[in-house]
């Protein structure tokens, strides 16, 4: 042999084991540049996570999301249902930017094909070397030349390297803010049913975890997947040009190097699954004790409490520990493989220079073939999982974007030309809005199978003060809800000023009503913006107007910084009550037509609460409004009560007349004062049921008229859903 | 704090420690041996023909790899080791502090965070470690051990060493540097946009009711265009690193064989080295660059070792008494004394000098406005916290006196919030009393007017279908309504039969013809046991003995309804916006 050396050409992929294992993204310079963008992407990206402020849902999603790095960082990938047509959709998001894929395949292409060719030459210049070396003096010229191809190449395949990158990343950003934005245009038209019957979590993980994980699928997997593919492919051919030999001896380590990781590799997922299903029951056990720590703490039960704490820690050392001693060892065991490998080519290569088969130099990058091999394939696992997990999160969204939408506004149906002539038409709400609301016959049910409201009559005129009273589900808020037209009613009409509201367009209904909800929701912002929502031109005089007019501007006083005040997620700055008087000075600020308080000062002291109702009253007194109250105090000015049962307006009238006329209003009137006191004359209001209606005030109520006949239509004995929003069986989302 | 916290959690397991750096230092070195060997290969073997010394260093090769890979899975095992075990001890340390806190310290913090510190970070602390024990050694030894083997290869070409190393850190530092504070910013554009997402769904209702849709889609557009801005600017620096990496890489391969291919030709220098020397160049540069992805890490590891130090630094402000005294007689007496509270740096107290005495087998009610200090109160009692001045009496004993185990027995509480632990309903209603009968169970459960829906309650499905006692309850309770919490909660208190029951605003989720029907029934359950009851409804609390009328932590008043509709301005104004006069008469 004598001419020999070896090896080493090298360029590229080091040796030295120890870097290529442990990191194994970091290895790959030699190569490609994806993996770089891997690391330094998802490192931060999960430092970035837990150090901002995570809610306790995320940190559940989290668990789920994070993950799926190279040997299995994370829980397994969640699956597609149906991976292929998924994928079909996906690439199909990228239809408006045919050319520059097209650029970026080309691009990566032709990067992929020099920087497999180089070695060859390199090995070349090698021969070059140990040619003079072993001869009569290296030939400068012609190494200087092959050198310069050499660094061509290399530049060149760097060039395109990072040109298509460039064009990928813009193309992929585009398409993920567009996807974004998709989903936001679509969460308005969806209706509001769909909301009630899913876990909010679920869809907020959907519109968030689940698009990053799209974007990090198509920014990293797919032209990776690509890449390394072609990698493979164009380096199996160079070995074999190379020498078939040895090929064939470099290749024998393959199967053995995927056995091996095989074994580990799918011991290892398993592992991790462990993993991460304990650190799921570990975390469970420590929200759980945390959140509830001042009864753990008074019944004495931290012992216990610690004791499973302990058992599920240990737990959770062993599974970790586990999971990660086997992924750690797959990569020295890889690399180990490789050496086998290398040691045999460098033996069989070196036997086969010494008798003449080969030049070193065709050794030397042959050996360089056969490290660069093992790189794609491990970067090929990696990639398949993350477009595999990238895959279900598209599939998660492509459901999101799939879901039924609310028919859409009449009017834009008429300019999309879509609108039935046969149908209805487009109605027009004449100026000024008067508040006339009349419900006829309206029907309405939020699943089949449970009508709830099944022939409800109700005509309340302009400027009347309509109270809602009736037990817990007895339809109070769906009755407002269907005034609002968040719901589509299944029969009947309901007219605002003689208008059927169907035919108007969601926007100008809602634009003539105040709303204050039962939950007192505000967004992140100040005191003064959140106001301001109620009417986004209104003045600063005007929100503080408002603020005087509803009891806000006593508190805000109180807060260092007034009304700049950010009000924080957890409300921890301002009470529940506080919360809900700045909900309804929103609504005061909006001054709508028409006014709808569902429970509007439930979490406001008594009295406090007796000053808001002077400002409502005030608020009210030309409005029509609708008054569902909590406490029964609220509605004391009310012209008209209404007593709901299960869907059904069983009464109505002043309270004055109602009293009067004994019925179920007078039960569960009475049933205030007759508490604790005789159970069986309780028994007897059982059936008046009375959600949270506590006390009723009884001085005389203004402006009485005759009770109004009600239509009642059959009374449907049945269970009605907790608060008549949520239909029964539907788990509410945290 | 992160060094501190490792240094302390670590010590237990120095050994590891020492074991890790050996097996490091054993696997690094058999790293760098092998390009030596290859040399060798060349110079001795294929350079004379000489196939037996090929074969005979392939197999000296052969034990190094093997040697390199067993020390690396050694190192790796007591790397796992230690670094699990830290991050299971540093999890055992914050629960066991958090275990103690007050709910002061927990009010301060927030369960929220408490809960991501004691899981999240505390994790990362353990990956931290982990890449640390791995690369800390590692690196420094490939780097200094490579340019060691380098130098000794070829001392003539170890210029290329200072250079291409600057070089690299430079492209690397400059990158690096301009991309942390955008992935910062990319984190903050990321939160911004899923906030206004949250706040979207969350609040659809409102922005429905306001048709405020397009506003909030212009908030989302102005946040989604900046997140995709960053990532843009992120992108387009990120997909430079690739490209120039490789291009050092290649450029010091090139250079070596040229300048080498000189240096070979000039007699001075062997092919064999030429080789070796290429790639322990390529070695350095590739734990150069490792090592600056390490410091990547450290500046979030360091945020996080901090929050986590904080609670470990934090003592519960309630500790067992040293010596704990048990009272002489056990009949619920509860007697406050001038007591106060004041939360620590709050200028006002919430509860100011408060005095009374809940004589045993009695009901006391305390009634006041939002923020009057009603809850706080009656927190004090069970020691959720310690009052600040004044002392709180059971039986003539402080409660700062008396063992948690003492107070445990005595107290039987219902919180505002009605909380339930994952489990089945039995679980949770031996909360209190672990050893309590079945019959104990539906004898709380029948006053708390909870037996109907437990007894036709059935969770699960096939399998684990369960009903009853045994039916399932979902973390934090979410799989009842709010009513029937609050119920199982009473429930819960009443299984363990103590002598004093506090019940903190808890029958707010009852419609009033349950309420009425537990109190009546609660009546009897709790004959001649303490009761003190936090209240809204004054209709609720007309029957009781006492009713203390709190005023922004002050007694205002004190008496049975009837003495107080004479006596307290405050009470009647509260009775005013309640009842009216007649009714009340």
């Amino acid at each position: 042999m004598s001419t020999g050396e070896s090896n080493n050409s090298t360029q590229s992929s080091q040796r030295t084991g120890r870097p290529e294992d442990l990191f194994p993204e970091v290895q790959r310079p030699a190569y490609r540049s994806t993996a770089f963008r891997r690391t330094a992407g998802g490192a931060v990206k999960d430092g970035g996570a837990a150090a901002g402020v995570v809610s306790e849902q995320e940190i559940a999603e989290l668990q789920d999301s994070v993950g799926t790095g190279e040997w299995g960082e994370g829980s397994a990938p969640r699956k597609a249902k149906s991976f292929w047509p998924s994928l079909g959709r996906l690439f199909g998001t990228l239809k408006d930017h045919k050319f520059g894929v097209v650029m970026v395949f080309v691009f990566g292409a032709i990067s992929t094909i020099l920087t497999v060719w180089a070695p060859a030459i390199l090995g070349q210049a090698m021969d070059v070397i140990f040619d003079g070396w072993l001869g009569d003096g290296i030939d400068f010229t012609t190494l200087s030349r092959m050198l310069a191809i050499v660094l061509g190449m290399y530049v060149v395949a760097s060039l395109f390297d990072w040109l298509q990158g460039f064009v990928l990343n813009e193309i992929v950003m585009r398409v993920v803010y567009r996807i974004r934005q998709q989903i936001e245009a679509k969460v308005n038209r969806l209706p509001l049913s769909y909301f009630d019957t899913r876990q909010r979590g679920d869809l907020l993980s959907r519109t968030t975890n689940d698009v990053d994980n799209v974007q990090t699928a198509m920014q990293q997997a797919f032209a990776s997947l690509f890449y390394a593919v072609m990698t493979i492919i164009g380096i199996t051919i160079m070995m074999f040009v190379l020498s078939w030999q040895l090929a064939l001896i470099a290749l024998i380590a393959l199967p053995i190097a995927g056995i091996v990781v095989g074994l580990i590799g799918s011991k290892s997922q398993k592992l991790f699954t462990a993993q991460w299903k304990n650190t799921g029951r570990l975390n469970g056990h420590i929200e759980e004790s945390f959140t509830g720590h001042e009864l753990v703490t008074v019944f004495g039960r931290q012992e216990s409490m610690r004791e499973r704490f302990d058992e599920r820690n240990e737990d959770l050392y062993e599974a970790s520990f586990r999971a990660q001693f086997y992924s750690g060892m797959i990569m020295p065991i890889m690399q180990w493989v490789t050496y086998l490998g290398y040691v045999g080519i460098a033996v069989v290569g070196g036997l086969r220079v010494a008798t003449g088969q080969m030049s070193l130099g065709q050794v030397t990058a042959f050996i360089q073939y056969s490290r660069e091999f093992n790189a794609p394939l491990g970067e090929m696992a990696g990639m398949a999982n993350m477009l595999i997990s990238g895959v279900a999160s598209a599939e998660r969204i492509f459901e999101l974007l799939d879901a039924d939408e609310q028919e859409e506004d009449l009017s834009d149906q008429a300019e999309e030309g879509t609108l039935d002539p046969d149908g209805k038409q487009p109605g027009q709400l004449a100026q000024p809005v008067h508040g006339r609301v009349e419900f006829d016959h309206v029907q309405f049910s939020y699943t089949q199978e449970k009508p709830l409201i099944t022939d409800l009559s109700l005509d309340a005129r302009p400027g009347e003060t309509v109270a809602i009273v009736g037990p817990t589900g007895a339809g109070k808020t769906t009755l407002v809800n269907l005034i609002m037209r968040f719901y589509e009613i299944d029969g009947g009409q309901i007219r605002l000023d003689g208008v059927d509201i169907a035919t108007l367009d969601r926007g100008v209904l809602r634009g003539q009503i105040g709303m204050v909800l039962q939950d007192a929701v505000l967004f992140g912002g100040t005191i003064r913006e959140n106001i301001r929502y109620g009417r986004l031109d209104a003045t600063d005089e005007e929100v503080v107007a408002a603020a005087k007019a509803t009891f806000v501007d006593r508190f805000v006083h109180t807060l260092p910084d007034g009304y700049d005040t950010v009000i924080e997620a957890e409300g921890a700055n301002i009470s529940a009550g506080e919360r809900q008087l700045i909900t309804i000075a929103r609504a005061f600020l909006a001054d709508p037509a028409l006014l709808i308080l569902d429970e509007a000062t439930s979490s406001v002291d008594t009295r406090t609460e007796v000053l808001v109702q002077e400002a409502m009253a005030a608020l009210r007194s030309d409005r029509t409004s609708f008054v569902i109250a909590h406490r029964l105090s609220t509605i004391r000015d009310a012209d008209v009560i209404l007593v709901m049962e299960h869907g059904d307006i069983v009464e109505q009238g002043s309270h004055e007349q109602l009293l009067a006329a004994e019925g179920a209003y007078y039960r569960l009137y009475m049933s205030q004062f007759t508490q604790g006191v005789d159970l069986d004359a309780e028994e007897a209001a059982v059936s008046v049921g009375t959600g949270a209606i506590p006390l009723v005030d009884a001085q005389p109520v203004s402006a009485g008229e005759s009770p109004v006949p009600v239509s009642t239509g059959p009374l449907p004995l049945l269970a009605e859903p907790e608060e008549g929003v949520n239909p029964p069986g539907v788990d509410r989302g945290r | 704090m992160l060094w501190k916290l490792v240094r302390h959690y670590g010590k237990p397991y120095w050994a590891h420690v020492v074991a890790v750096l050996v097996l490091q230092l054993a696997a690094t070195l058999a790293t760098l041996y092998l390009p030596s060997l290859n040399a060798d290969i060349i110079d001795n073997g294929i350079a004379t023909g000489d196939t037996e010394y090929i074969w005979r260093v392939g197999a000296v090769m052969l034990a190094v790899a093997l040697a390199q890979v067993i020390t690396a899975i050694a190192a790796v095992w007591f790397g796992a080791r230690m670094s699990m075990s830290i991050g299971r001890d540093i999890r055992q340390a914050i629960y066991t502090r958090v275990d103690h806190f007050s709910a002061e310290e927990m009010g301060r913090f927030g369960a929220p965070t408490l809960i991501t510190r004691g899981t999240n970070d505390v994790q990362q602390v353990q990956m931290v470690v982990l890449m640390a024990l791995n690369f800390m050694v590692m690196v420094p030894i490939m780097s200094i051990g490579g340019i060691v083997m380098a130098i000794q290869e070829d001392p003539g070409l170890s210029w290329l060493v200072w250079v291409s190393v600057p070089v690299l850190l430079l492209i690397v530092g400059v990158l690096v540097r301009r991309l942390m504070p955008l992935f910062e910013r990319m984190q903050t554009n990321i939160d911004d946009v899923n906030g206004v997402m949250r706040e979207q769904i969350m609040g659809i209702r409102v922005v429905r009711a306001f048709v405020r849709e397009r506003h909030e889609t212009g908030r989302f557009t102005d946040a989604n265009a900046t997140l995709t801005k960053t990532s843009v600017n992120i992108g387009r620096l990120f997909i430079l690193m690739g490209p120039l990496i490789t291009m050092v890489l290649h450029l010091a391969t090139a250079a070596v064989l040229w300048f080498g291919g000189h240096r070979v030709d000039d007699g001075l220098v062997e092919v064999g080295a030429l080789t070796a020397f290429m790639q322990y160049l390529l070695q350095i540069l590739m734990a150069v660059m490792m090592g600056t992805f390490m410091f990547m890490m450290f500046p979030r590891a360091i945020i996080t070792a901090r929050r986590i130090g904080e609670v470990l630094t934090t003592t519960g402000s309630v500790q067992e008494p040293e010596y704990s005294i048990e009272p002489q007689s056990k009949d619920g007496t509860v007697e406050f004394r001038n007591v106060s509270f004041a939360y620590p740096g709050a200028e006002a107290p919430i509860v100011d000098g408060v005095s009374f005495t809940a004589e045993a087998g009695r009901t006391t009610a305390i009634i006041g406005s939002t923020g009057s200090g009603k809850t706080t109160l009656i927190n004090l009692v069970p020691r959720l916290y310690d009052s600040t001045g004044g002392t709180v009496l059971i039986d003539g004993v402080p409660v700062a006196e008396m063992s948690r185990a003492a107070l445990t027995e005595a107290v039987g509480f219902v919180p505002q919030k009605p909380f339930l632990f994952s489990g089945s309903v039995a679980d949770n209603l031996r909360f209190g009393k672990p050893d309590a009968s079945e019959q104990e169970l539906w004898a709380a459960l029948d006053t708390a007017q909870a037996t109907e829906f437990v007894r036709d309650r059935t969770t699960g499905e096939g399998e684990s279908a369960a009903t009853g006692l045994d039916s399932s309850i979902s973390q934090g309770g979410t799989n009842v309504s709010g009513g029937q919490r609050q119920r199982l909660c009473i429930a819960r208190a009443l299984v363990a039969k103590p002598r004093i029951y506090l019940f903190d605003d808890s029958f707010s989720a009852l419609d009033v013809t349950t309420d009425a029907r537990l109190r009546a029934a609660l009546n009897g359950y709790t004959e001649g046991a303490t009761t003190i009851m936090v209240a809204q409804r004054v209709s609720s609390i007309t029957e009781a003995d006492q009713i203390i009328v709190l005023e922004e932590g002050r007694v205002v008043g004190r008496g049975t309804h009837q003495e107080l509709l004479d006596t307290s301005e405050t009470y009647r104004e509260i009775v005013d916006s309640q009842i009216s006069a007649e009714e009340v008469a």
